[in-house]
């Protein structure tokens, strides 16, 4: 009997199963191998575009390599270009308003009634991951990396480890990781005091120099457990600290009248951000997969975080993998995410406050508010392992406004900036063998 | 909240350590991409660079990975 010649893809894939780690993140088993001089090619284009905000485009190119036995090497390039307009923190009055431009170069308006968005909001962003994988011992594993991450008024490098340790015949990880990032805020226009006022133009704004810099310090408990054939869950806990300039550099304040009609005061009624200087933040995380008797993949997660400047949030994530004859899924998606407010956020302040309070932001991403998502993916497998996937998102972001703040003829304004988002991603997974048989078949050499 | 929170999840993992393990030869079905606890990482890595730039929460899943100016 002549034994049916196996390719060594196809031979690769049982022996990962046998020996398949649970460690988050690393999914070297089954699909595409990257083995011998075979590099796993992963590729995305995204496009997002609020309702008359902001408009995105990222590409994200990930390949991978295994340089020895079971030790990989992944890389992951980001390129991204961002345009369009971001709410300023400014609150929406019954007249028009102007606003100096964060470069001190002009000015930009705001109709009636209408949400202040800065409009000179556009950056262009390159970033680079490096990760190697590697085994410690048998039943040890530890994945370090380095990433950089450049926009024109920021940079951010950063460096990580993850530990883990199979135990329990490989059915329980336990995982241990340390991340370290010292990140470099470039303003345009410089560093503004913080609640010092935005002052119009030309007149410049006070600045406390041209940059500042901020280091963030993570750590992760988390143990990975096999519960049968078709389930495994997880959960992690995460503590971090941030230190140095937390600040917005471009968000402002509204000051009042303190007659609190909700006029705004007569003179210099804007004054730039301030956060307090460090933030301590925890998290846990759950995470559930299970595959039903049809295929199907039920993919759950929920996380509490919580921080001391007062915000806690939970997040429910479910996506639902239906798989169809022929290679093709579809996988719906819903995530709920509901935030409560930082201590010092503020839609507004009434005149004197900015000089006695010692932080206040009206960034509605500290506020309170509910964010939804409903997605929808549709993704075909080849029989060479590769894929292209398809997925499109809306995501609606809904505030509450606070009645404290709320004064005067202010009670008849949407002073939290609700939004509404679309997400459209195409995704291409191949390897370099499958590649440069697409470039031979194309080019016919 | 936090604390019935914790209380709940190490329940349940302690109970599933109590699980007959499963042995090697029966992780065909766990072996599969889609089983993964990052299926398809680039769409994950998408969402929370979406999502670190739109909420005051982050994390949770991993460690590294770099910053950005968007938040």
């Amino acid at each position: 009997m002549q034994l049916k010649q196996t390719s060594p893809r196809n031979i690769r894939r049982p022996l990962a199963a046998a020996t398949c780690s649970l460690l988050t993140g690393v999914s070297h088993a089954g699909g595409l191998i990257a083995s011998g001089n075979n590099w796993k090619i992963d590729s995305a284009l995204m496009l997002y575009a609020e309702k008359d905000r902001v408009q995105l485009a990222e590409g994200v190119l990930q390949v991978g390599k295994e340089i020895d036995d079971d030790e990989f090497v992944n890389v992951r390039m980001v390129a991204d270009v961002l345009t369009g307009a971001s709410p300023n923190g400014a609150i929406p009055i019954d007249s028009a308003q102007t606003f100096t431009r964060p470069s001190g170069e002009g000015t930009y308006s705001a109709a009636a009634n209408k949400t202040p968005l800065d409009t000179s909001f556009r950056d262009l962003r390159g970033a680079l991951n490096v990760e190697w994988d590697k085994p410690l011992s048998t039943y040890q594993r530890g994945i370090f990396s380095a990433s950089l991450s450049s926009e024109q008024d920021y940079l951010s490098t950063g460096i990580a480890a993850t530990f883990a340790q199979d135990l329990n015949q490989r059915n329980t990880t336990l995982t241990f990781g340390l991340s370290y990032n010292r990140d470099s805020v470039m303003p345009q226009g410089g560093v503004p005091v913080g609640l010092s006022t935005m002052p119009p133009f030309p007149a410049t704004k006070t600045t406390t120099g041209s940059s500042k810099t901020k280091n963030v310090a993570e750590a992760l408990f988390g143990i990975t457990q096999v519960i049968s054939r078709q389930s495994l869950m997880q959960l992690n806990y995460s503590w971090g600290k941030s230190n140095g300039y937390l600040t917005d550099p471009y968000k402002i304040l509204s000051v009042l009248d303190s007659n609190l009609s909700g006029d705004l005061r007569a003179s210099n009624p804007y004054v730039f951000e301030k956060r307090p200087d460090s933030r301590a933040y925890q998290s846990l995380y759950w995470k559930g997969v299970h595959q039903f008797a049809n295929e199907n993949v039920l993919n759950l997660s929920y996380r509490y975080f919580w921080d001391d400047w007062g915000i806690q949030s939970h997040t429910v994530d479910v996506r639902y993998r239906f798989d169809f004859k022929a290679h093709h899924y579809l996988q719906p998606h819903l995530r709920y995410y509901q935030q409560g407010k930082a201590d010092f956020y503020r839609q507004v302040l009434i005149d004197g406050e900015e000089t006695t309070l010692a932080a206040a932001s009206a960034d509605y991403r500290l506020g309170e508010f509910v964010t939804r998502t409903i997605g929808l993916k549709y993704g075909y497998e080849f029989k060479n392992g590769a894929e292209i996937n398809f997925r499109m998102e809306v995501i609606t972001q809904k505030g509450k406004d606070q009645a404290a703040d709320a004064v005067g003829k202010l009670q008849n304004q949407q002073l939290f900036p609700n939004n509404e988002a679309y997400l459209l991603q195409a995704g291409v997974s191949l390897d370099s063998d499958i590649l440069m048989k697409v470039l031979r078949g194309l080019f016919n050499y | 909240m936090k604390i019935r929170v914790l209380i709940l999840a190490c329940s349940l993992l302690l109970s599933a350590c109590s699980l007959a393990p499963v042995k090697p030869w029966d992780r065909n079905i766990l072996a599969q991409q889609k089983m993964q606890l990052v299926a398809d990482p680039l769409e994950i890595y998408l969402d929370e660079h979406t999502y670190f730039s739109k909420e005051a929460s982050s994390g949770g899943q991993g460690v590294g990975g770099g910053g950005c100016g968007c938040n």
